[in-house]
This record gives structure tokens, sequence and C-alpha cells, in this order.
């Protein structure tokens, strides 16, 4: 799948050799009527290719427009509507560059992109108004006096409100529905600390005070928005990559009409419809199928690694991937009603388990918000004795402790940190997809695989190829080379670079589901199913007539890294379970030769979901890493999860984290990542504490000015930004 | 101090002028392909036909 190669697509850059291009500008008017087609381009890097890719396809008739985006490595295209999609990643692929179709209404469904637009332009505007009255504000610490200071408290009161109003909004709408709910959370003390700062600074002036807080006001905005900004950054740019995987599945089937195969939407099928599924296509429904033979890889939905046969009525299931011959299906259930959402559905039962999970961020914030709320009344109270009821300097130390122990490192010390730590992982070629995913992962303290597809490939590879007999295996050769049967697609690998006599075989012809067969020099040969060529035994075997039958024998192959992550693991203590819907006879091997000795096979989904939930019952938090669509209940069960980029679209929206790479060592990489924002978080989080240990005491006694506050603010929010910078 | 009343009002002027650049460069999409841009500077083919981008 070529979206695993996002991250070694830096190497191979066809556009960097261009040369000749045209000259016609690249980015046309779009004209009316005009179809819209997005296009992901994962091999796109330079400015090269930005215009081999908008000249080349502005020179195919019919196409209007072309705009290439290179941060998202994405297309856009207006063409006429009767320009079908795969004559342009057609004529890219002869540009050099692998194109793949995006559906357009998975991706406008993601809005992400506005809140992140809209938290920009209030911080942009905190910004300048922080900036000019923290200039006016130097004029009256350095000393301006009387109508001076007055005139600029006025010009500060000026500037500042309307930007605590239009800025601070954010805030605002999430204390107000926190409080509506009788519950506390970070952004109560921050309103309320905002608005008090600016009605009292807004009360100073008007009275000739001495001491306005409006600069403070607004920093705090600003370092407060800076957070929520990088926050929603780093969720948009984990989302759109997720929402563009999706995207890359265009949902569309061949439905089979009157005047032949037509390609409809899988959202417009009804019950009864017969759909044509040619080989290497996924079944779009459940079904049965009412013509043609075929093998079945079920590896998706349960875990089996080898190819299942079909023929006319058996039982399909959408999710399937249809191997070797075209096959018709009769729909029995569409849509909503597919075994696979069935599936889907137990994910978000386990979805709302995961939610309860309670984040550092919360955690800090829940201690935090009654404690400054205590002090700051404490302080008002305790001044009002002293002074005997003076409300308006009791008010004014409330004020100046709300303000100085405002979180503006709290509410930079998580965001920023897990900014550093998401492009860490995103270069590592990891998509956190869940907010709280990050820190679930550092809590780690076992390990379960799925083997199909998750430690494997999912790809056969033929083992003893140097016992078979050169002449049976130039043979097979012959035969399998007819074949896109994955048993045959190995065994012509493994014939590769061995010295095979050559041997000619005529009449090849392959019987879907069964094996192929041909004629050598007057005499009958097949390859196929044991019972289907006619000898003894099971798997796939070559019958030559005269000749002993030859059998081969297949194991799946490794995904990369794996070795490498299991001794890693192995080195950290960390327990590794192997869970897999694959028979015993194909798991035990494969977890003897990997020393596993904690494994289970031919389990069923919701038998894994149930091992996970003993797990988590046991105490232990289960990082769960499958692919399979028979995963997705453990996946959502388990503590964090993490899913290949090859996994299909409902088992990657279960799992908390995407691995993009298809190297599975990262998975170690990720842990360490995942550790050492923890431990940034951490250290941020004492650092406030440290610095509000400081701070109470000197506002509580009334010796905070708007100066210190100032100080004291920029210094604490500028140690933990730093210090995130550490994470790595 | 009466160059105060000159002073003031410039440096909050060239202020909104920074602001309201800001707001023009995120509302005309400015800010969605950073790489490309940087890229497509360096393309000599729009010089004599500047391009609003939106394709």
């Amino acid at each position: 799948m070529s979206s695993t190669d996002y991250h070694s697509g830096l190497a191979a850059c066809p556009g960097c050799d261009a040369t000749a291009l045209a000259t016609q500008s690249a980015a046309g008017k779009a004209k009316q009527g005009d179809q819209e087609i997005a296009l992901s381009l994962p091999s796109m890097h330079c400015a090269a290719c930005i215009s081999t890719v908008e000249k080349g396809l502005l020179e195919m008739p019919g196409i209007s427009g072309v705009r290439v985006n290179l941060t998202r490595k994405r297309a856009t295209v207006h063409a006429a509507p009767e320009i079908e999609v795969d004559s342009i990643t057609d004529a890219l692929a002869r540009l050099g560059y692998d194109a793949q179709p995006l559906d357009q209404a998975t991706l406008s469904a993601d809005q992400s992109d506005r809140a992140a637009r809209d938290l920009l332009m209030r911080l942009g505007v905190s910004g300048f108004a922080m900036m000019n009255v923290m200039l006016l504000s130097v004029a009256v610490w350095s000393g301006a006096s009387d109508s001076t200071r007055d005139l600029f408290h006025w010009i500060s009161a000026a500037i500042a409100l309307p930007t605590i109003i239009f800025a601070g909004k954010p805030f605002f709408v999430n204390a107000w529905s926190a409080l509506r709910v009788a519950r506390l959370n970070m952004d109560v003390p921050i309103s309320l600390g905002i608005l008090l700062a600016s009605g009292m600074s807004l009360f100073e002036t008007a009275n000739a005070g001495h001491h306005a807080y409006f600069d403070a006001a607004l920093s705090l905005t600003f370092f407060l928005l800076a957070g929520r900004y990088l926050d929603q950054r780093t969720r948009t740019i984990a989302r759109s990559a997720a929402t563009e995987l999706a995207a890359m599945e265009t949902p569309t089937a061949l439905k089979v009409t009157e005047d032949g195969p037509h390609t409809v939407a899988i959202s417009d099928l009804a019950v009864g419809d017969i759909v044509l599924v040619r080989p290497g296509a996924r079944m779009p429904v459940d079904g049965v199928i009412s013509k043609g033979q075929s093998d079945l890889d079920r590896a998706f939905l349960t875990g089996e690694s080898d190819p299942i046969p079909c023929t006319e009525g058996d039982v399909v299931r959408a999710g399937e991937v249809n191997l070797s011959g075209p096959l018709s299906v009769r729909a029995t259930a569409v849509g909503k009603d597919t075994f696979l959402h069935s599936l889907a559905d137990l994910v978000s039962i386990a979805e709302e388990a995961k939610s309860k999970y309670n984040s550092l961020a919360d955690r800090a914030a829940g201690l935090y918000a009654p404690v400054v709320h205590i002090f700051a009344l404490a302080g008002f109270l305790t001044w009002m004795s002293i002074t005997g009821g003076d409300i308006r300097v009791s008010l004014m130390i409330s004020v100046s402790l709300l303000i100085i122990t405002c979180p503006c490192a709290l509410g930079l010390a998580v965001p920023a940190v897990s900014t550093v730590a998401s492009g860490a992982l995103f270069r590592n070629g990891f998509l956190v997809k869940h907010a709280t995913a990050l820190e679930r992962l550092a809590d780690v303290d076992r390990v379960v695989f799925d083997k199909t597809g998750t430690l494997t490939l999912g790809k056969p590879k033929l083992l003893s190829a140097n016992t078979i007999d050169p002449l049976d295996f130039a043979l097979a050769r012959a035969l399998a080379t007819a074949s896109n049967h994955p048993h045959s697609l190995a065994l012509v690998e493994a014939a590769q670079g061995r010295d095979l006599p050559f041997v000619t075989v005529t009449n090849i012809t392959e019987q879907p589901g069964f094996g192929i067969s041909g004629t050598w020099e007057g005499k009958r040969i097949a390859l196929g199913r044991a019972e289907w060529v006619g000898a003894g035994g099971a798997g796939t075997t070559l019958a030559v007539e005269g000749r002993e039958a030859t059998h081969f024998a297949y194991r799946d192959r490794l995904r990369p890294g794996v070795e490498d992550l299991i001794a890693h693991l192995r080195g950290q203590n960390i327990p590794i379970t192997l869970l897999s819907g694959d028979t015993e006879a194909n798991v035990a091997p494969f977890a003897a030769s990997l020393g596993l000795t904690d494994w289970q096979a031919g389990i069923l989904p919701d038998e894994k979901a149930k091992v996970l939930e003993e797990h988590r019952a046991a105490g232990s938090r289960v990082l769960m890493v499958g692919d399979g669509l028979n995963d997705t209940a453990a996946l959502a069960t388990a503590h964090v999860s993490i899913a290949p980029a090859s996994a299909l679209d409902a088992t990657r929206v279960a799992a908390d984290i995407v691995l993009m790479s298809p190297d599975v060592s990262r998975i170690k990489d990720g842990l360490r990542i995942a550790k050492s924002a923890r431990r940034r978080i951490l250290e941020n989080f004492a650092v406030a504490a440290v610095y509000n240990c400081i701070s109470i005491p000197i506002a509580f006694l009334g010796f905070a000015t708007p100066l210190a506050a100032a100080i004291a603010m920029s210094t604490s929010s500028i140690v933990v930004s730093l210090n995130a910078l550490r994470t790595r | 101090m009466e160059v105060l009343a000159f002073l003031i009002p410039v440096s909050l002027g060239l202020g909104i002028l920074g602001l309201l650049a800001f707001w023009w460069t995120l509302r005309s999409d400015q800010y969605d392909d950073p790489d490309g841009d940087s890229a497509r500077i360096l393309r000599d083919d729009f010089d004599d036909h500047p391009d609003g981008g939106g394709a």
C-alpha cells in the first residue's frame, strides 16, 4: 500500500531530474460544471515536482486547473466531467508519481482546519494588543505619573478590553459550559483571572489608581492561546493524515446490470444486487457467490493467513479480498448491516470506557483550580480584616493572586510537550490520533501482538526452496507465472536467482480456487491443492504424470524490525503475548521461531477482547498492536493501541495510533518518546509548582506589582517551553 | 510631552497595519501550504502573470 511510504518517499523524487518544462501558467481557471478531484502524491517533495505535476496534467485535454499542496502532498485537479480518475493517475504514473485518488466527501468532512485558523486569528490579535499595551506599561513602570499615567491607562484599556472580549472567547465559552454543569475546569480560574484583572484595572484607571493589570491580562490570554493553538495544530496534523488514509479507500463497487458492470458508490448498493468483484478487490458487501470460483484472503476478518478456496453458493463477507478469479456476488447485507460494521459497533462500546481516562493535564487542573480559588478568597478575607474592610485593597490583593498564580506555565506545560513529541513521533512514522494516547503509551507494561498483517506481512514465502528438485521447480515456476495467487507469486520469487532447467509448458489454464494445469512433453502437469491435482497430503502440490508429487511449504513473511522489537521489549522486561486467529499449525512454529512462549491460536474476535479485558482487570496496562478487523474490539479495549497503516479503515479508527512506517521496530522509539514526553510534562508541572510557591506568598503579602507579575509570567512560560524542546 | 500626541497614534497605527496584514494573509489561505510556497517562490514562470493561487 502506497500510504506506507510517506516517509521513504524522500529518496526518490522523479521531478528533481525533470527538465524542459512547458511554460504555460500551471493553474488555469476552473470552468463551470467541472469535477474536483483530490489526489494524494506521497513521493512529491520539491519545487520541480510542483512544476512537473501541474504542467504535466494541464497538458491533458479536459483538465482546466491543477493546484499542488506540497505540505500535504496533495493535488487538487479540476477536470471536465467525462474525465476518468484512472486516466489522471495513469498520466501521473508516466510523469513518475504514484497517485492515489482521495474521496472528497471524507476529506471535506474534516473541519478542524477552520478551528485552527480561528485560534490563530485570536492569537494574532492578542499578540498585537499585548505588545502595544506592554509598550505603554513600560512607560508607566519607568515612572510616568499623574495625568500621563492615567492617559496611558485609558489607552491601554481601550486596546485591552475589546481584545479580551474577542481573544478570550474560547476560555469563557469553555468555562461557562463547565460551570453550567457545576464542574471546575482549567478555564474557570483562567476566565476569572482575566475578567477580574480587566474589571479591576478599569476601576483603578477610572479612579486614577497606580496599578493596572491590562498587560498581565493580555499576556495571559496570549500565552494560553499559544498553548491552545499548539494543541489544536498537533491534532489537526494527525487527524488530516488519518482522514487522508481513510479517503484513499474510495468506496465504489462494480454493480452488474443488463448492459454490463457499472461503477457505483457502495452506499448506493441494495440487497439483491449482483456485484462483480475482480481479483485483488475487496468484497463491498456480505453476500453469496452466484458465479465464479476463486480464493479468498480472510486475514483481515479472521487472522487466517492461508487463502480459502470458494465457489458458487459460498458465503462471503465484506472486507475479504478476492485473490484469483472474478466473482459475481449477490448482496445479502449492505452498508451498516454487514459483518464488518457489526465489528465496528463492538469498538464504540469499548471507546466509551477509554474516554474516561484522566489525562495529566486534567488531574493537574482538578488539583489546581480549587487551590487557586481558596487562596484568592483567603487573601481577600485576610486583607479585609487587616485593613478593617477596605474592599479596594483586598480585591486588588485577590486579583493579583489570581493573576500571578494563573496557569500560564500549566497551560503551556502539556501542549508544548505534546507538540514536540507528536512531531518527533510523526517523523518516526506514527500518527497520534487520540489526545491522551501519548500519555497512555508511556504507561505500557505489557504488549499484545496480532500475528497476520502485524508481525507478518500476510505475504507467504516458500520454505525449503533448495531441497526441491530443479526440474520440478522449473515446471512449477512455469505454471505459477500464469497466476496471481500469493503462493504462485512466492514460488516465482523463490525461483529467481536459481539455476533451473529450461522447460516448455503449453496449454496453461488456471482454475481459480483450485490451481493451474498445463502440458509438458505431452504429459499433464498440475500445481494446486493436493486433492485437486490428484496427490496425497495437503497444501500446495505439483503433480506430474509418472513422477512423484512435490509438496511446497510456505510460511508467512516477517515484517521488518520484528526481531529487533521483540529483543528490545525483552530487554525492558515487558511481557509479550501473541493472539492470533490463525490455525495452530501456522502459529506454533512462528511463535517458536521468535522465542515467544505466551501465545494463543484460533482465537475469535470477542475472545481477543476478553483476554485484553482480563489483563486490564489484573491491573496491567496493555499495548495492543493489530491490523485485522478481528482485532478492532481488542484494540479498543486495550490501554493503548497501534495499528499499521496497511490495516483497514475500521481498524485504524479503533486504534489510538497509526504506524505509517512498515518497520515495526519503530514502536520502541515510540515508547521511548512517550516516556520522555511524560517526564517533561511532570518536570513542567514541577516548574509551575515551584514558581507558585515563590509567587503566592509575595502576592499574599501585597508586594506583587504589575511589573513583577509580567516578569514572573513570561519567565515561567519560557522555561516550560524550552524544557518541552528537550523531548526526544 | 506634546510629542506623545503624535507618537502614540503613530505606533498604534503601525501596529494596526501589521494586524490587518496578518488578517489578510490568514483570509487568503497563505498558511495552507508553507512548504509549497517556499518552493514556488524560486520558480520564474509566475513572474509575468502573478497567480491568485486558487485553482
